[in-house]
């Protein structure tokens, strides 16, 4: 700090001013003391969530060794893992619809698209419930994963919309040009999609799918209403086990979770952080 | 040349966007091995034109035939034509050897064969060597040299080019420039290249078609265009021209006179008009055509020998000079106000006198200089 005193600050350089600095640090805390507090809290040797009483890993072992928190994690993983793929699918076909056509009932279809996103979660969980119940009610007693499949729907018609509008957001700077001039050296529409399209795409797939799988994990309040006593996913467990006390093995649970979705996160930022994947450049087809 | 069957031929094509008219009943051949090129102002139908060729709009009236067979339910990736983008897009995903490999890889051209074609093709235009490279570490003009190898690679009957010049700078456009048509010489495959650059069009092409708001108004040669133009259009559009509004006074077979209310003299041809119908008609006359000759006070108009005294042959002041180097553009203001338009090549080293700006000066022209236009 001495050192940097001896020049004066430059009016760009924000970072170095005291009331910046504060903001930063109060943000930092905010942010981030919460969930420290958390994944510290889960290595308290106490059944009390209180008071600091030594380290140990045994809320670690009593929650792997938890069948009913073992299954809703399970479930949730499997959840996420098929409505993202589903969502990808959905929502990247969707966005090349919008980005490529123009038909009657586009603005309609745009502004429907966003209803997901913007609807509260309340209301959306109140509507599946009733979609469920009334509509299409789900075969209760089906064998695993199939039990599952009210829930997955409920995910995949929130989460595809948010792949959507990735992928429609990359397609705009994608030049029309480079699909002509696949198709004038000779490629079909297919070929022409596969070859030059997708890889252009690549990036936002992988942020989309990345969205797609954490909205879905995540997801309390509409997975509640939509599942039933046999289909429990991890954050409702973890709601259940709150329901009687916040005991180590709740925060234990929670810092598996927040492990796992800062990994998953970091390797998307990676595969996006490639150059070759963010300028629309897959790895060159070796035929 | 022209008993030959030509390459392209469009028949009566009009192409509509709704209520737009972008071409309008445009018929047109090419000749194989010719540099043709389709000229005009933005907007003016050319791009159409040639996106017609290549199978990316379709005709709404008329036919589009290359060696004599219609095309028209022909799909692009099957037509023998190949273009040049004006983005270039080249695919940023692959290498460049990738990129010219492309069109044979779909074409399913056999592994050794498709090497050594892209290694030639490469070659072809000076990219030798820098097969491995990404597209993001070339410049302008080689991501061009790309798309251009990449399309000739697949040895197209017409090679099609979107303002092929236009996204690269002054000095490199210049040097494109020759490429292009020594490369055009050496693979002797026919061009098609639109442009709205006329200095571009007038270098490269054998034979130029100028267009305007879909219509086609004159196809014919570089020198031709700039010559004898059919039009106030394509005297205007095709380098700068001083134009007369008049009419036709007297019209000899061997000398015809254009009165004009914008000069004080009379405008005298050395031949006659033919297809004056007695309406108004403009004389153009391009700058350099013009001479310039210093005015002492009391001077007689000059005489250039081919024309009675008094005719071609106006006073003026210069109000304005610009310097380009290697010549210079005066503006001198006649008599009623109007601004000619006078180009001189720059000799001043040698035997020159200058001019300068306020200076009073003799404008003079031959007889066989202005050409006559009818509309």
């Amino acid at each position: 700090m001495a050192k940097a005193r001896k020049y004066p600050v430059g009016p760009l350089e924000y970072l170095r001013r005291w009331q910046m600095q504060a903001w930063l640090a109060a943000v930092g805390l905010f942010l981030y003391v919460p969930l420290i507090a958390l994944m510290a809290f889960s290595f308290n040797d106490s059944r009390r969530n209180i008071v600091w009483k030594g380290f140990t890993l045994k809320y670690y072992d009593k929650a792997f060794h938890d069948a009913s928190l073992i299954e809703a994690f399970g479930n949730s993983l499997t959840i996420a893992a098929v409505s993202t793929v589903v969502s990808l699918a959905l929502g990247a076909m969707v966005a090349l619809v919008l980005w490529r056509f123009r038909f009657p009932g586009k603005t309609v279809l745009d502004g429907a698209l966003a209803l997901p996103i913007v609807v509260p979660e309340i209301c959306m969980g109140v509507a599946m419930l009733v979609f469920f119940a009334r509509v299409m009610p789900w075969p209760q007693g089906l064998i695993w994963p199939l039990n599952l499949g009210a829930i997955i729907i409920a995910h995949i018609s929130f989460s595809f919309p948010f792949v959507a509008v990735v992928v429609r957001a990359r397609m705009a700077s994608f030049n029309r040009e480079m699909e002509e001039a696949a198709r004038d050296l000779g490629a079909g529409e297919w070929r022409t999609i596969v070859d030059v399209i997708l890889p252009h795409m690549a990036p936002s797939l992988v942020a989309g799918a990345l969205l797609a799988f954490t909205l879905s994990l995540d997801d309390f309040v509409i997975t509640f209403f939509t599942a039933g006593p046999d289909t429990v996913t991890f954050p409702v467990k973890v709601y259940s086990m709150v329901r009687f006390s916040v005991t180590p093995e709740v925060n234990a649970a929670s810092t598996i979770l927040i492990v796992l979705t800062v990994i998953l996160t970091a390797v998307a930022l990676r595969l996006q952080g490639d150059p070759a994947v963010t300028a629309g450049h897959a790895p060159a087809d070796k035929s | 040349m022209s008993d030959k069957p030509p390459i392209i031929t469009f028949e009566n094509i009009t192409k509509r966007f709704g209520k737009m008219v972008a071409v309008d009943n445009v018929s047109l051949s090419v000749q194989e091995g010719e540099f043709f090129s389709l000229l005009g102002p933005s907007g003016c139908g050319k791009t159409t034109l040639l996106r017609m060729l290549a199978g990316f709009e379709t005709p709404t009236e008329g036919r589009i035939l290359i060696d004599g067979q219609d095309i028209s339910a022909v799909p692009p990736n099957k037509r023998p034509v190949n273009m040049v983008f004006q983005s270039y897009a080249v695919f940023p995903h692959m290498t460049v050897a990738d990129n010219v490999a492309y069109g044979l890889k779909v074409d399913r051209v056999p592994a050794a064969e498709r090497k050594r074609r892209v290694e030639e093709a490469l070659e072809l235009v000076q990219l030798g060597g820098l097969g491995a490279r990404k597209p993001d570490q070339l410049s302008g003009g080689q991501r061009q040299r790309v798309a251009l190898a990449r399309a000739l690679v697949k040895r197209p009957r017409v090679l099609l080019l979107d303002e092929p010049l236009s996204a690269l700078d002054a000095k490199l456009r210049e040097q494109m420039r020759t490429e292009l048509s020594t490369l055009q010489e050496k693979v002797g495959i026919t061009f098609i290249m639109v442009t709205h650059d006329q200095d571009e069009a007038l270098a490269l092409a054998s034979r130029c078609a100028v267009m305007n708001r879909g219509l086609l108004q004159q196809v014919a040669s570089p020198n031709d265009l700039y010559e004898f133009p059919n039009s106030r259009f394509v005297a205007d559009f095709i380098g700068t021209v001083n134009l007369f509004e008049g009419v036709l006074a007297v019209d000899e077979p061997d000398h015809a006179v254009i009165k004009s209310p914008d000069v004080a003299t009379d405008i005298f041809l050395d031949h006659g008009v033919t297809g004056a119908s007695g309406g108004v008609i403009w004389a153009a006359l391009r700058p350099e055509k013009i001479e310039l000759r210093k005015r002492p006070d009391g001077s007689v108009a000059p005489n250039l020998g081919d024309a009675p005294q008094g005719a071609n042959a106006l006073a003026g002041v210069i109000r304005h000079e610009a310097y380009l180097g290697g010549e210079s553009i005066y503006e001198v203001e006649i008599e009623g106000g109007r601004r000619i338009k006078v180009k001189r090549t720059n000799l001043t080293r040698w035997d020159q006198e200058d001019f300068a700006l306020g200076e009073a000066v003799w404008l003079c022209w031959h007889a066989c200089s202005p050409a006559v236009l009818l509309s």
